[in-house]
């Protein structure tokens, strides 16, 4: 009833093959993108950009990236962070070594480097799979906290092993406000958004899924388990690692190896989860659950004006926060993502639910 | 199928109350605001709790005693966790709060390092006492940060010069080892000693040790083979009891190590007890000391049940008084800015920057603030953010630490070529034009 779909007809295969087959959710897409560019910018205040929406965008990136390795191939990952880690010292490195470098080609050339790094610690993936591949990818995650602290030219021979971005620029288009920031960072998720998802949805992200719903199968029916695999690993290392070089340069600005550590790999793995593995916009979703969702928790007994300590506060925020979790996994198993399309589908057909 | 609204009513109202919280204007007080970062959550809390309720004690105690000329602070805390991305948030949500903050004590290298970057183009002082960029002290780059009092590179200068006194006057042929979280923050003393050790003649071994620093049996096996004449410590949190219980595991006279400061609290020996006897750390200035301030806390909070800490004993241990002399430096920041600006008003961040700046904490200041013995007599101005690096050496005697030393000043000789070379860097990376001081 809500999303009456009478008279909506496809009479061309374009048609058919639109990411958004019902009129409606083309035109909510496209309202959400148009506020997100055109009204946000001018409502939202400096905190609102800063500490909530840069990292909710650069998180949601990254959650899209180790969503297409894990959500969509199947390959679990606990070096995420590491990914991110390795684009974003290596946009630092080619800002800091090569004079002029654009900003752009900096971020995705930490990008490109990623995906290289992530081909490399894909490989085994072709010989194991399951708890024994995420093993193997914690390897990754240890190896660039490694190489990170201990490498001198990582950072650029800097003495405490800490490094900064220098000032963002695109064209003439020096990048300082937040306002700025954001919209940078909201052009560079849309556009790898649409990708990730006319990716998943052509011969190469079915090959994906074939290989994450049975593999000896998928390679009877003649799908190559190393191509798929690897351009899996490479995909998502690409995107996840523009998170990263996004993360150092636009949130933080300047970034010690800690900022990406395995908790962070963590969290990515935990928002897909909660989000909807296998699904684009569960990836938003679980950004958004986790970036906000404790910040919200946090300010709330402040806001009430409960006189309890810091501390407590930061433990009840963990408590609660954790519970949601659980709460969420056991009402919905599928995430998010799941329990949006099932509430979709519940206004679709409203009111007569068959 | 029924429609389960249960399921979306929790994420709905989440949504809602969210949308509505990221909206409303900050409201304007007639306080000047302090904002808190702190960290009393997460592996570094037992430094982090004494030091942030020390923070928080002073500014009670100068509200009690009747505000700045009159204006009171209100203060509110920032849980960090010692995690960057939440400092950075902290620092976004507290900044532009009651008409801006009086300046940010970041409490962490890394927050410190992120919020450097924005510092300028929100006008925002930062002040990290003994932490932070040691090259920041370079007021003509940095013109928002102020590393008061010392840095790392001060703090291994003075460790030094306390080991060549003992050792005559020579260092020559001697093995200094340093064990360091291998973090940012361990590797700042690195570049001042290895300039020591070129002057010295000593040899300076990297012990590195990965964060947390529970695991340090290779690094302890380490020093049994070399045997080296002295260890420098610089570790935080669980790194440090876990460094001196190793020590006396390899039988290392911990009368041969010394820490740094964030090293060298109550707590991280406490428990080890006469097994950490001698065991040496460095001061800021002479935070070991208890000195007025103290009794007044005393008398003005703890008494009337008003403290912030829930064992009145804390006071006086080393992180509660660091915490006191950062919210001290702020405060007469503030007032000194006041004397310009205008009695008895609420300085902006710009004016309180400015009040930083032009700090002049006289002796005859600093006894009747209660700080006499505490800190010496401190100055800064537009190219000096750091003032002076007085330091003490403060060792254990297997129930508290007590001085030691005389006063130590580091080298300058050494210490003003190496800020200003990491200065120039840092403003050449940047694009920063350092401003004239004239």
């Amino acid at each position: 009833m809500f999303y009456r779909e009478n008279g909506q007809f496809k009479s061309s295969y374009a048609a058919d093959q639109q990411i958004f087959a019902v009129a409606q959710d083309r035109y909510a897409i496209w309202l959400i993108v148009a506020l997100a560019f055109l009204v946000v910018p001018f409502v939202a205040s400096d905190y609102t950009f800063q500490a909530v929406l840069i990292p909710f965008l650069i998180m949601a990136l990254g959650a899209l990236g180790l969503n297409i390795l894990v959500g969509y191939c199947g390959q679990i990952s606990l070096g995420t962070a590491a990914f991110m880690a390795v684009g974003a010292y290596a946009a630092y490195n080619l800002q800091a070594r090569i004079d002029g470098m654009p900003l752009l080609l900096a971020l995705i050339g930490g990008g490109l480097v990623a995906m290289v790094f992530g081909v490399v610690f894909g490989l085994p993936s072709l010989r194991i799979r399951g708890l024994y591949l995420a093993v193997a990818t914690l390897a990754a995650q240890f190896f660039v906290d490694w190489l990170t602290t201990r490498a001198a030219w990582v950072t650029n021979h800097s003495s405490s092993g800490s490094v900064s971005a220098k000032p963002l620029a695109i064209l003439g288009w020096q990048i300082d406000t937040p306002m700025e920031k954001y919209l940078l960072c909201l052009a560079i998720l849309c556009v790898l958004a649409l990708a990730a998802k006319n990716l998943v949805r052509s011969a190469i992200g079915r090959e994906w899924m074939a290989m994450r719903d049975m593999d000896v199968a998928a390679s009877v029916i003649g799908i190559r388990p190393m191509y798929a695999k690897l351009t899996a690993f490479a995909v998502s290392s690409f995107i996840v690692g523009i998170a990263g070089a996004l993360w150092g340069f636009v949130h933080l600005g300047a970034w010690e190896p800690a900022a990406f550590s395995l908790d962070r790999s963590l969290q990515l793995l935990f928002m897909i989860i909660i989000g909807g593995l296998g699904s684009v916009v569960g990836s938003l979703f679980g950004a958004a659950f986790f970036v906000l969702l404790p910040l919200l928790l946090n300010q709330i007994p402040h806001w009430l004006g409960l006189p309890i300590s810091t501390a407590t506060a930061t433990y009840l925020e963990h408590m609660i926060f954790g519970a949601l979790i659980v709460f969420f996994l056991i009402v919905e198993p599928h995430g998010l993502a799941k329990l949006w399309s099932t509430a979709r589908q519940k206004l679709r057909v409203w009111p007569f639910p068959h | 199928m029924t429609f389960k609204k249960a399921k979306l009513a929790p994420l709905a109202l989440a949504a809602a109350a969210l949308a509505g919280a990221l909206f409303v204007p900050a409201a304007h007080a007639a306080d000047q605001f302090v904002p808190l970062l702190v960290y009393r959550t997460g592996q570094f809390a037992p430094l982090g709790i004494p030091w942030a309720d020390g923070k928080q004690d002073y500014l009670k105690l100068v509200n009690a005693k009747g505000g700045i000329n009159g204006v009171k602070i209100s203060f509110e805390e920032c849980e960090t966790a010692y995690d960057t991305a939440k400092g950075v948030e902290c620092y976004e949500r507290l900044k532009n709060k009651n008409g801006g903050a009086a300046g940010f004590d970041t409490q962490s290298t890394g927050i410190t390092f992120a919020v450097t970057d924005k510092a300028p183009g929100d006008k925002m002082p930062i002040i990290t006492v003994g932490y932070g960029l040691s090259q920041s002290a370079d007021g003509k780059v940095f013109e928002w940060n102020f590393p008061m009092l010392g840095n790392y590179w001060t703090a291994a200068d003075s460790i030094v010069q306390d080991i060549l006194k003992k050792e005559k006057g020579s260092l020559k042929g001697k093995k200094i080892a340093l064990v360091y979280h291998d973090s940012p923050y361990g590797k700042e003393p690195i570049p001042l000693l290895q300039k020591r050790a070129a002057k010295e003649g000593f040899e300076l071994t990297l012990l590195p040790v990965t964060a947390p620093g529970v695991e340090q049996k290779s690094t302890w096996l380490q020093i049994r083979q070399q045997r080296p004449d002295y260890v420098l410590l610089w570790s935080a949190g669980v790194m440090t009891p876990t460094a001196v219980r190793e020590a006396q595991a390899t039988g290392y006279p911990r009368e041969k190590v010394y820490a740094v400061w964030w090293a060298g609290s109550d707590h991280d020996v406490k428990d080890i007890g006469a097994g950490a006897k001698g065991y040496n750390t460095v001061t800021i200035h002479n935070t070991a000391d208890r000195d007025k301030v103290h009794d007044e806390v005393k008398a003005q909070l703890y008494d009337k049940g008003q403290g912030t800490a829930k064992d009145p004993k804390e006071l006086g241990q080393m992180a509660h008084t660091r915490g006191m002399v950062i919210s001290m430096l702020q405060v007469e920041a503030i007032r000194t800015a006041q004397e310009k600006f205008g009695k008895g008003k609420v300085m902006t961040p710009e004016q309180v920057r400015w009040g930083m700046e032009n700090l002049n904490l006289t002796q005859e200041r600093l006894n009747e603030l209660g700080f006499g013995k505490i800190i010496r007599p401190i100055k800064t101005s537009c190219d000096n953010h750091l003032g002076t690096d007085w330091a003490r050496i403060a060792t254990w005697d297997g129930s508290k630490f007590v001085v030691t030393s005389d006063w130590y000043q580091a080298d300058k000789s050494l210490v003003e070529p190496l800020v200003k070379e990491y200065a120039e860097k840092y403003a050449k990376e940047k694009n920063v034009k350092p401003r004239t001081c004239s």
